[in-house]
């Protein structure tokens, strides 16, 4: 809400001094946070002016320029720029005529845009200042042409300063109003809540207003079809004025407390039903009295029903829409805009005013349904004082009687639903109990009645009515609020409350930790990515046949899929840094990826209310889609960069494995990898990982490098390596306590074991052989070469493992080993027809 | 032997300077060992001597073999110290040769670093997790109900339309991705038994554009207590032990009234920063107040018995002040330059 600051002090006392800044400073204390002042941004000479002559002067260019003779002072005296009294002024417009009175912004003037006036050489003239339109000075959009002052009902003296006359030295102050007090998007409620903030007296607009009986005009509230059993409109105001000269110009005051409001001046009519709303906060329509048929009737729509809007919209009407119709059909979307059939024109004479009360949610729908977000439902929405309609049709009229010279007439209509009072019990120490403040009975009375509440003070506590203009307060709970807020936050003491023991980071949470401090420790680096993709990216490393969850309202069309794999995303930020200069990237994502509920989506919501049953809670949450957490790893570049003495090293498969273990090794589980070919990645070169829960081997994700086609394709290096993990797999493979086994230390005898087995043999494999066969005597087997050529047979490899044995009890000889060890190669040759190699 | 040495004084002393002469002219270890021999060894001219002292009279043996002796001993402890100050120069000048420019050396593994915003979210975790508070989580895409219905945002409350919400496909499925951590306040009263102290840390979404200031992705960590007989001073002295932690000692916290549905009543949450760079300064750090008695109720709470208060605030936006971050793209882009300067700490 923007509220000038002229226009607030008719209502509350301003100091003198009081800028938009200081405004804003009192009323945040109160809620109503500062978003910022607005001012017109014209300062320096700006003056009336009186165009004595002028010459039209045709340019080579085909434009008529005129090369005019001003007065800017009055015979004899210096002009406010301390210059001539009469100037010369070259002028593009052609819509004055001599003897016009003129707004001229002298040099030294600037206008909006720091757009500074100076004389300068133009059309062969030394041109004096600038004859002003209503755009150049801020006023509006008009550039039709410069601001002939009668036109505005103006006849000042020449030399006027025309920043005073327009009202262009005036300020605002804008603040945001949060959607529980709607009464404050009015001049009325902002000066409520800044006397609530100051303890300056606080004038109530509406009692300049005098509302009068009206009768005659035919009027009908039939709501067929009440929205959660709320009747559309509950009060309904109508009068007509007639003999209005609705061409005659809005007040220049008007127009700049308009304009700093933020509307624009249209024409006298609809500026005064504006200037109203903005007063009082009632939205406000004027139909044009002799284009109506009949009398009203407010219903909502039927089936296949239409209305053009004044902004030139045909719009197909639903059946939850509120319409005001005569007996021609619809003639307004009620509190959301009127319709162009009965809109009124600069030729209208006789006008009918309506201030109508309408159900808030019925408006918030419609505005919502039809994307009209206007002025009026924005307050509508939010509630207007259901007993704000007479005093602002009284409003209207007087404006309309004073500018466009009216007569108010007692046709018009009243309708008005009583609505019983509920009062809100407030225990007496319910304030203190909330807030933590020893509040007096006194002063949460006196509190509450500052604000408009009705209070009845009853033995342990009180009986409050909220005021008309504040719908939001129907529980205790509200008005605690409000005396909190009123007697200032600042009260509050501050205490620590002591939670019951805690458990710590469970140990999900631990181990994500774990994970993530593990690979960082070892030279990867965390990203955030988006979880939204291309439905294209999202198949990068999935079947295109996988089901993903689409965006209804994506910010933009190739990212409306929630991701199915971190992978495609981390490409992305490689790629971003690659094509930064940065080769060589090692990523790491940790988040969640989306997979679709398998079961039915709940189309009626339980209310929001009262605790659902166990059924309606467990239906919710099957609604909910699969989110398991994944890990991902990008590698891609250089693991060990060129230096002195080293030489570089890429990235491979094995790194990627390396960083799978580092991840199960961080959360204390065991990795066994075996050869695979998932999609997007290198069929040769990637592993399938896989970890033990209770007993059972499965499958928590693939290492390795990238399909070159693919990475081709994404314009990335050919040799990338990753890695993803179902995170939600290894977490289940954590040990919950990690059992000690025991450390023995009788020396050890170690041996060199060298297969040669045909080149399909998996090393793997062999190794767990190997281990199988030598019995409880190894303590470890590693394996040390792969080598093939001289004098190995084509088709075989030789594998060699060094092996540790250790008995727990005493030494072991040389030749217990080497019989643990002839065991081992008596099983590998059965499996594998393994030979020891010669 | 045509003549025969008599072991005399002289006859001795000019041997042993003789022998320490070769000795000292030895250049290094090869040469001192070749000398072994003439000097202190079988054919050295003391050995030579030695052999005499069997052609003397008895009563002349024991002064002769005492004068032979100790010029053998000389000899060898002279040998000895040459051989083992030769042995360790040599070693030295190996050493030498193997040395290195040490600001030259190369790193054979790679720094990493986690995301800061991670690193902040785990850092607040700690601190409520030092005040016997717990860590909850929920899913990214929520159900309506969790993310509004039973936040007290009425199907047409005009908050609800104030949320740039993303909705998932078909928007009849009433599916949304979470604009908040709140609808994780709510599983916890749910899932927890009273009384309730948790932390909500996690990434939300709202459709803003992503510019200097605003992400469509971001974070927030959201605080829930609901316990008998809590107050808003509770909530002020919960924030101002979290604000002195984040931002030292001499921080405060001021509360200003707002509105949020979940909340009566609200307020904004600003926190004088006295680390804040360009001087100490207020800063809008987010949004609190005591649970509105509706969401008690949609979780089964009689807000009769009991009540609570939350708080929550963005973590991109606290990062940007805390650590002075000039712009959102730096947090989203996944420069690793960005991550990289703060390793794995904050």
């Amino acid at each position: 809400m923007r509220v000038p600051l002229s226009w607030l002090a008719e209502y509350v006392d301003l100091p003198g001094d009081a800028t938009p800044d200081s405004v804003m400073s009192e009323l945040v204390k109160v809620g109503l946070e500062e978003e910022g002042s607005h001012g017109f941004s014209v300062t320096g000479p700006v003056v009336v002016g009186q165009v004595v002559e002028f010459t039209p002067e045709e340019q080579s260019n085909g434009k008529t320029i005129r090369w005019c003779q001003v007065r800017v002072a009055p015979a004899g005296s210096k002009a406010a720029d301390g210059g001539e009294e009469v100037r010369g002024i070259v002028c593009g417009a052609s819509n004055f005529e001599v003897g016009d009175k003129v707004v001229v912004c002298l040099p030294g003037a600037v206008l909006p845009g720091d757009f500074a006036i100076a004389a300068r050489k133009t059309y062969g003239h030394i041109s004096d200042g600038m004859m002003a339109s209503a755009r150049e000075l801020g006023l509006s959009d008009d550039h039709a042409g410069i601001i002939r002052l009668h036109e505005l009902g103006l006849d000042p003296k020449v030399g006027t300063d025309a920043l005073e006359l327009l009202q262009l030295n005036e300020s605002a102050a804008e603040v945001n109003v949060t959607p529980d007090r709607g009464y404050c998007f009015s001049i009325r409620g902002i000066a409520r809540e800044y006397s609530h903030a100051t303890g300056s007296e606080f004038r109530d607009p509406i009692g300049n207003a005098h509302p009068e009986p009206v009768s005659g005009f035919p009027l009908t509230i039939a709501d067929q079809a009440p929205i959660r059993d709320r009747v559309g409109s509950a009060h309904f105001t109508l009068r007509a004025v007639r003999n209005i000269d609705a061409s005659r110009p809005t007040p220049p005051w008007m127009i700049a407390r308009l304009k700093l409001a933020g509307m624009r001046s249209i024409s006298l009519v609809v500026d005064i039903t504006n200037y109203v709303m903005l007063e009082l906060g009632q939205p406000i329509h004027a139909y044009d009295l002799d284009k109506l048929q009949g009398g009203f009737t407010v219903r909502r729509a039927k089936p296949g029903e239409s209305l053009r809007t004044l902004d030139g919209q045909e719009r197909k009407l639903h059946p939850e829409d509120l319409l005001i119709c005569d007996e021609s059909g619809p003639i307004g979307l009620a509190g959301v805009m009127g319709g162009e059939s009965t809109e009124v024109s600069l030729d209208t004479k006789n006008v009918l005013i309506e201030a109508a009360h309408f159900d808030p949610i019925s408006i918030a729908r419609t505005a919502r349904r039809h994307k009209l977000p206007s002025e009026a439902s924005k307050r509508f929405e939010r509630g207007v004082d259901p007993n704000l309609g007479p005093s602002a049709v009284a409003r209207v009229i007087q404006l309309l009687e004073v500018h466009a010279h009216g007569e108010a007439d007692n046709l018009g209509a009243e309708h008005r639903s009583s609505q019983p009072e509920k009062p809100i019990w407030l225990p007496a120490d319910f304030a203190a109990q909330h807030v933590g403040v020893d509040y007096t009975e006194a002063e949460i009375a006196e509190t509450l009645r500052e604000i408009g509440c009705v209070v009845a003070q009853v033995e342990s506590g009180f009986e409050v009515i909220a005021p008309s203009w504040r719908p939001d307060l129907t529980h205790k709970t509200d008005l605690v609020e409000e005396v909190a807020r009123i007697t200032g936050y600042d009260r509050i003491p501050s205490r620590i409350p002591v939670a019951p023991p805690g458990r710590g980071l469970t140990a999900r949470q631990k181990l994500r930790r774990s994970i993530l401090n593990q690979l960082a420790a070892t030279g990867h680096v965390e990203v955030l990515n988006y979880p939204f993709l291309s439905e294209q990216a999202n198949r990068l490393f999935a079947d295109e046949s996988v089901e993903t969850v689409k965006l209804a309202n994506a910010l933009q069309s190739d990212s409306s899929e929630m991701r199915v794999s971190l992978l495609p995303g981390l490409l992305d930020a490689a790629k971003r840094n690659i094509s930064r200069g940065l080769t060589d990237v090692a990523l790491v994502e940790e988040g969640s990826v989306f997979l679709p509920a398998n079961n039915p989506a709940v189309r009626d919501l339980p209310s929001g209310v009262a605790l659902p049953s166990p059924e309606q809670l467990s239906a919710l949450n099957a609604s909910i889609p699969a989110q398991p957490r994944h890990l991902a790893v990008v590698l891609a570049g250089n693991r060990v960069q060129q230096q002195v003495g080293v030489r570089a090293a890429g990235f491979d498969y094995a790194d990627a494995i390396q960083a799978a273990r580092l991840a199960a090794h961080a959360v204390g589980a065991q990795l066994t990898v075996r050869q695979a070919s998932p999609k997007g990645f290198h069929p040769g070169r990637t592993a399938e990982l896989l970890v033990s829960i209770a007993g059972e081997s499965k499958s928590v994700g693939y290492a390795g490098e990238l399909d070159p086609q693919l990475t081709a394709q994404l314009d990335l290096p050919r040799r990338v390596a990753a890695l993803e993990l179902d995170l939600e797999v290894l977490y289940a493979a954590a040990p919950e306590v990690t059992q000690a086994s025991f450390v023995w230390t009788m020396p050890a005898a170690t041996q060199d074991l060298s297969l040669v087995v045909p080149v399909e043999v998996v090393a793997d494999e062999l190794l767990q052989t190997v281990r199988d066969g030598a019995g409880n005597l190894l303590e470890t087997i590693r394996l040390v070469d792969d080598y093939r050529g001289e004098n190995i047979a084509a088709g075989k490899k030789s594998l060699t493992f060094a092996l540790r044995f250790r008995a727990a009890d005493r030494t072991l000889t040389q030749a217990e080993a080497s019989d643990a060890r002839d065991g081992a190669v008596k099983l590998a040759a059965e499996r594998f027809g393994a030979e020891l190699r010669a | 032997m045509s003549e025969a040495l008599s072991i005399t004084q002289p006859a001795v002393d000019a041997i042993v300077a003789q022998a320490l002469a070769a000795i000292a002219s030895a250049s290094d270890l090869n040469e001192l060992k070749s000398l072994r021999g003439r000097v202190v060894g079988d054919q050295s001219a003391i050995a030579e001597l030695n052999a005499q002292l069997r052609n003397l009279p008895n009563d002349q043996k024991a002064a002769a073999g005492a004068l032979i002796g100790k010029a053998r001993g000389e000899l060898n402890a002279a040998y000895s110290a040459r051989e083992s100050e030769m042995f360790l120069a040599e070693e030295r000048a190996k050493l030498a040769a193997e040395s290195v420019d040490v600001t030259a050396a190369p790193s054979h593994s790679r720094f990493g670093a986690r995301h800061p915003l991670s690193l902040l979210m785990d850092q607040i975790s700690d601190i409520f997790v030092g005040m016997g508070w717990e860590i909850a989580e929920g899913p990214e895409i929520e159900n309506e109900w969790f993310n509004f219905d039973a936040l007290n945002f009425d199907a047409d409350h005009p908050a609800r339309a104030m949320q740039d919400t993303f909705f998932v496909e078909p928007v009849e499925s009433h599916l949304v991705l979470r604009t908040h951590t709140s609808p994780v306040q709510v599983r916890s009263l749910l899932e927890r038994e009273l009384p309730v102290y948790v932390l909500c840390p996690g990434r939300v979404f709202r459709t803003d554009e992503l510019d200097a200031t605003h992400t469509p992705v971001f974070h927030q960590v959201e605080g829930l207590a609901v316990d008998k007989g809590l107050t808003m001073a509770d909530l002020k002295g919960t924030l101002e032990h979290f604000a002195r932690v984040m931002f030292g000692p001499d921080a405060q916290i001021r509360l200003r009234p707002s509105f949020f549905p979940f909340t009566e009543p609200s307020a904004e949450l600003d926190v004088w920063h006295p680390g804040a760079k360009g001087g100490a300064r207020w800063v809008e750090w987010g949004g609190c107040g005591m649970v509105n008695p509706n969401v008690l109720r949609a979780a089964g709470i009689d807000p009769e018995v009991y009540s609570g208060f939350a708080f929550g605030m963005g973590i991109e936006r606290t990062l940007m002040f805390r650590n002075d971050v000039k712009d959102m793209h730096d947090m989203v882009e996944a420069d690793i330059r960005f991550s990289e300067q703060f390793g794995v700490t904050l």
